[in-house]
């Protein structure tokens, strides 16, 4: 599906919507949001991408495959749950920084565990998309 | 007792996938990987083992948040010996795997999806939370879904659609029993569960509750009429997977109903009678089942059908001595059923066919090898002094005091159909001569040395874990017998994950 | 609410139980799929529905005062969700390469005879 409109409308969405699924991941400690839903947004730009100009033309821009995308998301994540045995506390409890830091606020082992979701999630759904696209 | 160590055997494997999936398509270095991934896990399960046989029962609430309102892992006596086994089955399969599967299958991810596998079963063993007993459930299918599939051949995929049908339908029942508790009660933690459902009103609700647990975990355990699947998928993998499926997903399963049906659901008599009927009739069918198969993978098939009812009959019978019989079969079984398929996985090395037919003459070309398989297909038989033959006095012993002449009988016959099939498959594949016109593809013998040793090595280690656990039967029975007691009395578990928060 | 609610959750296990017992692969996981999603709002259900009532405590007392919306059968279906997803999709890719190689929907077709074992 060849469509000018949707063409040049993604052009301008796919930035946008990658920076609004970045607000999203940032906002999830306090604000519904978080990696998941980042993750899901993130990918559904590169979706809509994929529907304007074709699988392939995705792909090129995106340079890397989105699996590679699987293990780093997944090593940041189990990293950010086993650091508090470091210090003494269960797995899983989130240790924090003293000083917020401006714009993005507190910053904690939660931010990475959500860091790591939303690659994991970004990398997941578009290789089971791109996998089933490009089979058909 | 608090300990924030003991997920060490779920992160080990964790991490070793991790690394392997960054070390995508470098198979020789993957492999590397994973019997160092295994054997560090194996090792930090011997040290959970003797630290919760020491101390008692250790705990960790996640995230720090107190029990009954975060998830809790507890590592008790069932639990910690279930992960130490899984993770011997798992550090044998993969020095197997190593040179036992296709370069193309390790391409396609072989490694990392069987270290989920393992760390989601060592996670569903350790959990206190019965959501996320079903999380670790659902990692375990996905894992054995990829696995179930990876080459892709048609037969393999045919067995893949009814295993992926079964058992995400099985998933499905678990959930919806997991939803009606938690509207009954309005919680998840096990512990908490035991004492909240003592003061529900409605037991004719507990009781149609504890059926949708019966029926999920019967279709993951391949219980009698739920078992169709098993047998029509399990042929199909290459043979490390169908060791670590053989000898373990089944069994999460019964580890499912002996803590369900010990901790929340104190099983009453109709639950028995179920449990009973399901038992006697998984053993009678699944021995006839074995008895008419020719080939070799299709008859081991059966025969896990046929002793899970072992199992199921313990639990049904639920007394000290029929749980401590329940728990040393799971023991035995979980050696020998992986050891099973491994050595299925040797015989085609060595013939090139698994057809009973086609088979023969083994023992005249390998003696020492076949004696080694021997070891092990009498300890699956039950002769004194092998592992399986203790368990099975225990039952015998339970079933008579009990008075469940039906179970007694489908013991006997169970114990017979399996020394027959086994002694039948001894002599046509291992004692008869080779059959005439059949030309041998034998694999095994232009291989280098070192991976001729690695294929027999995993064997041996199965074979000599089930030769301790029947020659050193006393301390085994030991274990046994504290789990059971912990089974039947489930304070100790309640109070350990509680603490002073009832 | 409730009821409305307890109608859907019959029709959804209705028709994917229907849906299950057909022949036709695709209809199998339409069924599944049916089932699944029966779940969830059986979850959702069971976990008392209230209307906006947020779980969140007024600054001015310790504890809840009044009823409020349960957060954790949320957790469970958005849990239950990704898992589904996950498994459906894999299902997917199943199905497709399953037709590519055996040319039918039907899962009698499914049955390769014994002797073609390895």
């Amino acid at each position: 599906m060849k469509s000018a409109i949707l063409q040049t409308a993604t052009r301008y969405l796919l930035p946008i919507l990658l920076l609004f699924s970045f607000f999203l991941l940032l906002r999830g400690h306090y604000y519904p949001g978080g990696g998941f839903v980042g993750g899901l947004v993130a990918s559904i730009a590169f979706v809509l991408h994929s529907f304007a100009n074709g699988t392939e033309s995705t792909m090129k821009i995106l340079r890397y495959k989105p699996i590679s995308l699987i293990p780093i998301g997944l090593g940041i994540s189990a990293l950010s749950v086993v650091i508090p045995l470091l210090f003494g506390l269960p797995p899983m409890t989130g240790l924090w920084f003293e000083q917020p830091i401006p714009v993005i606020g507190m910053i904690g082992s939660s931010l990475f565990f959500d860091l790591g979701v939303y690659f994991v999630v970004i990398g997941v759904v578009l290789t089971i998309l791109f996998t089933i696209s490009l089979e058909g | 007792m608090i300990d924030n160590h003991i997920l060490g055997p779920v992160f080990i494997h964790l991490f070793t996938a991790i690394i392997q999936l960054i070390c995508w398509r470098k198979t020789v270095t993957q492999r590397f990987l994973s019997v160092g991934g295994s054997l560090l896990g194996l090792l930090l399960a011997f040290r959970l083992f003797s630290r919760v046989e020491e101390n008692g029962i250790l705990t960790m609430n996640a995230a720090n948040w107190d029990a009954p309102f975060g998830i809790v892992f507890v590592a008790d006596l069932l639990s910690v010996t279930l992960v130490l086994l899984t993770s011997i089955a798992g550090f044998a399969v993969s020095i197997f795997s190593s040179v036992g599967l296709s370069r193309q299958r390790m391409l396609y991810g072989y490694f990392p999806i069987f270290h989920f596998l393992i760390m989601g079963l060592n996670g569903a063993f350790l959990t206190g939370d019965i959501f996320n007993l079903y999380v670790f459930f659902e990692v375990i299918i996905i894992a054995s879904f990829v696995l179930m599939t990876l080459g892709g051949r048609k037969a393999q995929l045919e067995g893949a659609v009814k295993y992926m049908a079964m058992n995400i339908l099985a998933s499905t029942f678990f959930l919806t029993g997991i939803a009606i508790l938690y509207g009954i009660t309005g919680t998840l933690n096990m512990a908490d569960l035991a004492i909240k459902i003592q003061a529900v009103q409605n037991k004719t609700l507990i009781g149609i509750t504890s059926c949708f647990f019966i029926i999920g975990f019967g279709i993951k355990s391949a219980v009698f009429p739920l078992y169709y699947w098993l047998p029509s998928s399990y042929h199909t993998p290459p043979s490390a997977v169908a060791a670590t499926f053989g000898g373990l997903l089944t069994k999460v399963g019964i580890y499912a109903l002996l803590r369900v049906f010990s901790l929340i659901f104190i099983p009453d008599d109709f639950t028995r009678t179920l449990l009973m009927v399901m038992a006697v009739f998984t053993i009678v069918t699944g021995g006839f089942g074995a008895l008419i198969k020719t080939n070799v993978r299709r008859l081991f098939s059966y025969l896990i059908v046929c002793h899970i009812g072992f199992m199921i009959g313990g639990i049904a019978l639920f007394s000290q001595v029929a749980l401590m019989g329940t728990v040393f079969y799971l023991i035995h079984d979980i050696m020998v059923k992986t050891n099973m398929f491994l050595i299925a996985g040797v015989i085609r090395q060595l013939r090139g066919t698994l057809d009973m037919n086609k088979l023969g003459g083994l023992y005249k070309d390998y003696p020492k090898i076949s004696l080694l398989i021997a070891l092990v297909l009498f300890s699956l038989v039950g002769i004194p002094p092998l592992s399986g033959f203790w368990p099975k006095i225990l039952l015998f012993q339970e079933a008579f005091t009990q008075q469940q002449y039906f179970f007694v009988i489908a013991l006997i016959i169970g114990s017979f159909v399996t020394m027959y099939v086994i002694a039948n498959m001894w002599a046509q594949v291992f004692w008869k001569n080779t059959p005439e016109g059949v030309t041998i593809d034998d694999r095994f013998k232009p291989m280098q040395l070192y991976r001729k040793l690695l294929m027999i090595l995993p064997i041996a280690i199965l074979a000599a874990a089930t030769l301790y656990i029947g020659l050193n039967a006393e301390r085994v029975v030991h274990v046994a017998e504290q789990i059971s007691n912990e089974l039947m009395d489930t304070t100790p578990y309640i109070n350990a994950v509680l603490g002073t928060n009832r | 609410m409730e009821l409305l609610l307890i109608l859907v959750i019959g029709l959804l296990y209705a028709g994917g139980v229907y849906l299950i017992l057909r022949r036709s692969m695709v209809k199998l996981l339409l069924g599944i799929m049916l089932l699944g999603n029966a779940t969830n709002i059986l979850i959702f259900l069971l976990g008392k529905i209230t209307k906006a009532k947020p779980p969140v405590i007024d600054e001015s007392y310790k504890i809840f005062q009044d009823i409020y919306a349960d957060p954790i059968p949320q957790a469970l279906i958005l849990t239950a969700i990704v898992i589904s997803f996950g498994l459906t999709s894999f299902a997917i890719v199943l199905l497709k390469r399953v037709y590519a190689l055996v040319d039918s929907d039907d899962l009698d077709d499914l049955n390769t005879p014994e002797e073609e074992d390895l």
